[in-house]
């Protein structure tokens, strides 16, 4: 059997040029989002909601892409994703949970992104985090029928970015930009950045399993004490995070409640990782949660990068008591 | 232009617009819309409608939305405003010419009462939405006559700052 733990950096390094995620300082959150996170019975499915938007729960902006969603089984194989639809605001899929089990869904990545000088000239090095390519919908439709719509107020264009380049802010002149192994000799000036990105759902058939919860040391990942499928309202959660392996101390946690329509206020609130890089999170009630956290460092794996930034997030259900 | 299911309903009942027991009063609403400290700012929608205080009837005085929202309408946000829409925007075709605006920066806003209110008790309501923020509905009941008028204020909490009514 593959190490699962060796797999999945391996996974991340294979992944850095072909992921791109949005990571801007907008509020445009990415976010998966199943039907039920605790499930029983003789056949188990999960059906699971893909977007980016700026409401905790309302697709109402991207789909996400669901060429960048990983499925991973109990025992660390990787599961399908079954019936995926890209719609005009979600995407949706169904997984058939055929393990007993904690189940992980989401997608995870590296990718560098930066500048350099040639003579003075600069250029960038990665894509731009911003909607991947198709993003507004399938480029066309049976019958040739015109694809999706680009969504309001976007002003990107349609279909895949120049090539070699990426769109400037609002469909702007496309800026020239290389890939990092594309850096001339004589370039100056050059900061690169490894960004690491990892938004995910944990779902359980039967009993909670933490087998795809044991840390691989490598980059800020999230090491629960308590599993993230054994949530219930007045009872505190205690969540581990580590950076390369050891606490990370003092990392903020933002936590944002579902529901925002129903409400006058997003009513997020923040949690902080002790010396044990552990954070208590006390629920404000029963339902969905988005939480996110992120840290930099300069502690690039790649070392042609000079710094290193990290984010994690993910959807917990907490269970009524 | 466009007459409102609400603005037949106003007009038969209250509007009287050539009522001349009508006090003609030149109030003035106050709305301020707050700076905020955040890290995404965006202009809020507001809306300022008054309604009867039986709620019987609706008359929206001004709207600021995006109507041109990087080249297309910014309409998909108006139901975000969720009391006014019920009350009001769900109602309306568009948006009557003179009654709306653009968004506005942090600040001050003067408005004027309609002149030709009937005596009576009102709500004025004042509602904010915000991209990327929360929302928040202001009440200030005023009273219309031509002796012992009252207007009177309100301090919104986040999205909306101080909010009152002036008359003369």
């Amino acid at each position: 059997m593959r190490n699962p733990a060796r797999s999945l950096a391996l996974g991340l390094l294979a992944a850095a040029t072909a992921l791109s995620l949005p990571q801007t300082a907008s509020a445009h959150r990415m976010w998966l989002l199943p039907t039920a996170t605790t499930l029983s019975g003789e056949d188990p499915w999960v059906d699971v909601d893909a977007a980016i938007s700026n409401d905790l729960f309302y697709p109402d902006h991207f789909p996400l892409q669901l060429g960048q969603v990983k499925v991973t089984q109990p025992d660390g194989s990787e599961g399908k994703l079954e019936h995926p639809m890209t719609g005009r605001h979600r995407s949706t899929f169904d997984v058939h949970l055929t393990q007993e089990g904690t189940w992980r869904i989401g997608v995870s990545g590296v990718n560098i992104m930066g500048s350099f000088k040639v003579d003075g000239v600069e250029k960038r090095v990665g894509r731009r985090p911003g909607p991947p390519p198709g993003a507004f919908g399938p480029a066309g439709g049976p019958n040739g029928a015109p694809g999706g719509m680009p969504p309001r107020g976007e002003g990107r264009p349609e279909g895949p970015p120049p090539a070699g380049g990426f769109a400037g802010p609002n469909g702007g002149p496309a800026v020239e930009a290389v890939s990092i192994d594309a850096i001339p000799a004589n370039a100056t000036d050059i900061k690169l950045t490894e960004s690491w990105t990892r938004n995910e759902i944990f779902v359980t058939r039967g009993k909670p399993s933490t087998n795809l919860l044991t840390p691989t040391g490598k980059g800020l990942e999230f090491a629960p004490i308590t599993h993230p499928d054994d949530l219930v309202a007045g009872q505190p959660a205690k969540f581990r995070f580590l950076i390369d392996g050891k606490p990370a101390v003092g990392l903020k946690l933002e936590i944002i409640p579902g529901g925002k329509r129903y409400r006058d206020a997003e009513d997020g609130f923040t949690a902080t990782t002790d010396a044990q890089g552990v954070a208590t999170i006390n629920w404000k009630g029963a339902g969905l949660y988005w939480f996110t956290t992120s840290a930099a460092d300069k502690n690039p794996l790649d070392k042609r990068a000079t710094d290193r930034r990290m984010s994690y997030t993910a959807t917990v259900e907490v269970q009524a008591l | 232009m466009i007459i409102t299911p609400n603005q037949a309903r106003w007009g038969s009942a209250i509007l009287g617009a050539t009522t001349l027991t009508s006090p003609a009063m030149a109030g003035s609403i106050s709305v301020e819309v707050p700076r905020l400290s955040v890290a995404e700012y965006h202009r809020p929608y507001v809306a300022i409608w008054i309604a009867a205080a039986d709620g019987s009837q609706t008359r929206t005085l001004d709207v600021w939305y995006d109507a041109k929202h990087r080249g297309e309408p910014g309409t998909k946000w108006l139901s975000d405003l969720r009391a006014w829409w019920r009350e009001e925007g769900r109602n309306m075709a568009t948006i009557p010419a003179g009654l709306s605006g653009p968004t506005r920066a942090p600040g001050k806003y003067i408005i004027p009462l309609p002149k030709d209110l009937k005596a009576g008790a009102y709500v004025l309501k004042v509602e904010a939405a915000r991209e990327t923020g929360g929302r928040e509905l202001v009440s200030v009941p005023i009273t219309i006559a031509a002796k012992g008028a009252k207007g009177g204020a309100a301090q919104g909490k986040g999205e909306l700052g101080a909010v009152s009514v002036t008359l003369p």
